[in-house]
């Protein structure tokens, strides 16, 4: 990989996943850097989230390896999992806790000592202008808000790495765009990013993005790069053509 | 250990503010109780009863004495045929009859069993064999009381029954309603708040953190063994209080066999919820594959004695006839683990094997 250096936040190496016969993930190669924005693209079933399950340490490699934040998937996936972050589609927040309780929770699960969840609780609230609902319950504030909410829970114990699983789905334009502005936040203070998403406009928005068609990366490169090189007015032309033969 | 001390503080919160489902938790047991107790209970007073008695002698009219004042039966009629009482009973003026045989006394005296027919309208025949049994168990009563050293006295039939000599049946029901009663708290309870977080997602959350699967398990598990031991608890006294259910032998036997039946339950409903997806499902599973059997299986309501072959084999395998076992031998008999231990062994296993097959497919599920 010419564009990750020696540290790269996530390295896989031919990493494959097999369940029976059906081959989910075949021999993916790809590097992320640190602090880059990784747009992880493919149609449903393509094998996305097998790859996530296996980066995440919830699913074992049945070949290949990969390392994320340093740690061997398969050998430290308990060490991976210190270091990591994740937010997935379908949240992850308990709605009948409030606001508070839910960041206690995690903050505790990740052993954050209890000063140390109170200061963080205090400038998460006061960076999502939320203190007015500290003690409202989950499901008592807008989508949009919780959306934001579960992605600084997800940060809240300062991961390496972030992984955010269609984290947009179902959010207004607006409340998207303002989400991206925290993906970038992130991001410039070193945390890496992977995000799946099946918006192709946040796709641009991807430093760097792989497009998966039926359990191997069929396109590799920035977005600019990936137009020129296939010759495609848009990623949404790209991804399109990509992904038809599979279907 | 913060991490867990977080996780069971959640499911508190989860617990206290599902108030329907917390009124449930709460209610139910103490509605069953009440239920078992009153509406369905096999007890039977003021059975109207006939007496025949060709030839009334002291000994008779003490029997007839005595079958009054066991509150149970009110004597409707004294004649000295058989011809009278037929007509009582086809009308259901009559609910039951004891017929003495002429001179009952000296054939008593004499050592010869002096015969004594107890008969019970059928048609209930819940009722008509609990008419039997009251009535052996008053005659049974005199006839040992009257047998002395110089004098043998022997009435025929003679039915036996013991430690529930009231043939009361809360007493019967209070251990089988325990065992259900933990069964809906802890197997259908946490199967239920298992799959409720695989449906929002939140187990997810869950299995990417540091937490290792015993303490997601023991963090979702713990707050239910304490609903469920607090719900054992108030059964207890609430059968002691309104029905006067004894507890005769050691409280702490029954709480500790009672939380070896939680985690047997507990197991079970991990076990259910690795293998189902949505709430709906694993409720029906809880339904089918604990309560149905702890209902109907567990000797709970019907005997195990009187079951076929077939289905006492099954039974073998509910936990709940093991533990209504072990509970109505503590509460009527009093009796200790010296004579309870094969019954506490097979929890035991059962518990051992049923935790390490949810931890299994626990982790199974995450590779799937």
């Amino acid at each position: 990989m010419s564009d990750a250096p020696g540290g790269a936040a996530i390295d896989a190496h031919d990493l494959t996943r097999r369940f029976g016969s059906f081959t989910a993930v075949d021999r993916v190669t790809f590097a992320v850097r640190r602090g880059e924005v990784f747009g992880f693209l493919g149609a449903n079933g393509a094998g996305k989230t097998t790859a996530i399950r296996m980066l995440t340490g919830l699913l074992s490699p049945s070949g290949g390896r990969a390392t994320v934040a340093g740690h061997d998937v398969a050998r430290d996936a308990e060490r991976v999992k210190r270091d990591i972050g994740y937010m997935s589609q379908r949240f992850s927040l308990y709605e009948d806790l409030t606001v508070r309780e839910n960041i206690r929770l995690y903050g505790g699960i990740y052993d954050l000592a209890d000063r140390e969840i109170r200061d963080r609780t205090a400038r998460m609230l006061g960076r999502l202008g939320l203190e007015h609902a500290a003690d409202s319950l989950v499901r008592a504030i807008p989508l949009g808000w919780r959306q934001k909410l579960a992605f600084s829970v997800a940060l809240l114990h300062e991961p390496r790495v972030v992984f955010l699983d269609e984290p947009t789905s179902g959010v207004d334009p607006i409340t998207r765009r303002q989400f991206w502005e925290l993906i970038y936040e992130a991001a410039a203070a070193g945390t890496t990013v992977l995000v799946t998403t099946h918006y192709m406009d946040e796709a641009e928005y991807c430093d760097r993005i792989s497009i998966m068609v039926a359990g191997r990366i069929a396109a590799l490169g920035a977005p600019a790069e990936l137009k020129a090189r296939f010759q495609a007015p848009s990623i949404d032309d790209l991804f399109v053509r990509l992904a038809r033969p599979a279907q | 250990m913060t991490a867990l001390a977080g996780l069971i503080r959640k499911e508190v919160y989860h617990i206290l503010r599902d108030r329907r489902t917390l009124v449930v938790i709460v209610a139910l047991p103490v509605l069953q109780v009440i239920l078992f107790g009153y509406a369905i209970r096999t007890d039977v007073d003021r059975v109207r009863l006939a007496v025949v008695d060709p030839s009334p002698d002291p000994m008779t009219l003490a029997l007839r004495a005595r079958l009054d004042a066991a509150g149970v039966f009110e004597i409707v009629t004294v004649s000295p045929t058989m011809d009278a009482i037929e007509p009582l009973f086809r009308r259901g003026e009559a609910q039951g009859a004891i017929v003495f045989e002429p001179d009952f006394a000296e054939h008593a005296g004499r050592g010869v069993p002096a015969s004594l027919l107890i008969v019970a309208d059928a048609t209930e025949p819940n009722t008509g064999s609990i008419v039997q049994a009251y009535a052996s168990a008053v005659v049974q009563a005199y006839e040992q009381e009257q047998t002395t050293r110089s004098r043998v006295v022997r009435i025929a039939p003679a039915v036996r029954m013991r430690f529930n000599p009231t043939r009361r049946s809360s007493n019967l029901f209070v251990p089988g309603l325990m065992a259900f009663v933990l069964t809906i708290v802890s197997s259908l309870m946490t199967a239920i708040s298992l799959t409720r977080e695989k449906e929002t997602g939140t187990l997810e959350a869950l299995l990417v953190s540091p937490l290792r699967p015993w303490q997601i398990i023991a963090g979702k598990v713990a707050p239910y063994v304490v609903v469920g031991f607090a719900s054992v608890v108030g059964v207890i006294v609430e059968a002691r209080l309104v029905f006067g259910v004894p507890l005769r032998g050691s409280a702490a036997l029954l709480l500790a066999e009672g939380v070896l039946f939680i985690l047997v339950s507990l197991s079970l409903g991990i076990l259910i919820s690795a293998r189902t997806s949505s709430q709906r499902v694993a409720m029906l599973g809880a339904l089918v594959g604990t309560m149905l059997p702890t209902m109907l299986l567990s000797g709970f309501i019907f005997p195990i004695e009187s079951m076929p072959a077939p289905l006492r084999a099954i039974s073998a395998v509910v936990p709940a006839r093991w533990f209504v076992l072990v509970a109505r031998s503590v509460m009527l008999k009093g009796t200790g683990l010296a004579y309870l231990w094969p019954a506490t062994l097979i929890l035991l296993a059962m518990a051992l094997a049923l935790l390490a097959a949810s931890t299994r497919a626990f982790h199974e599920r995450l590779e799937a």
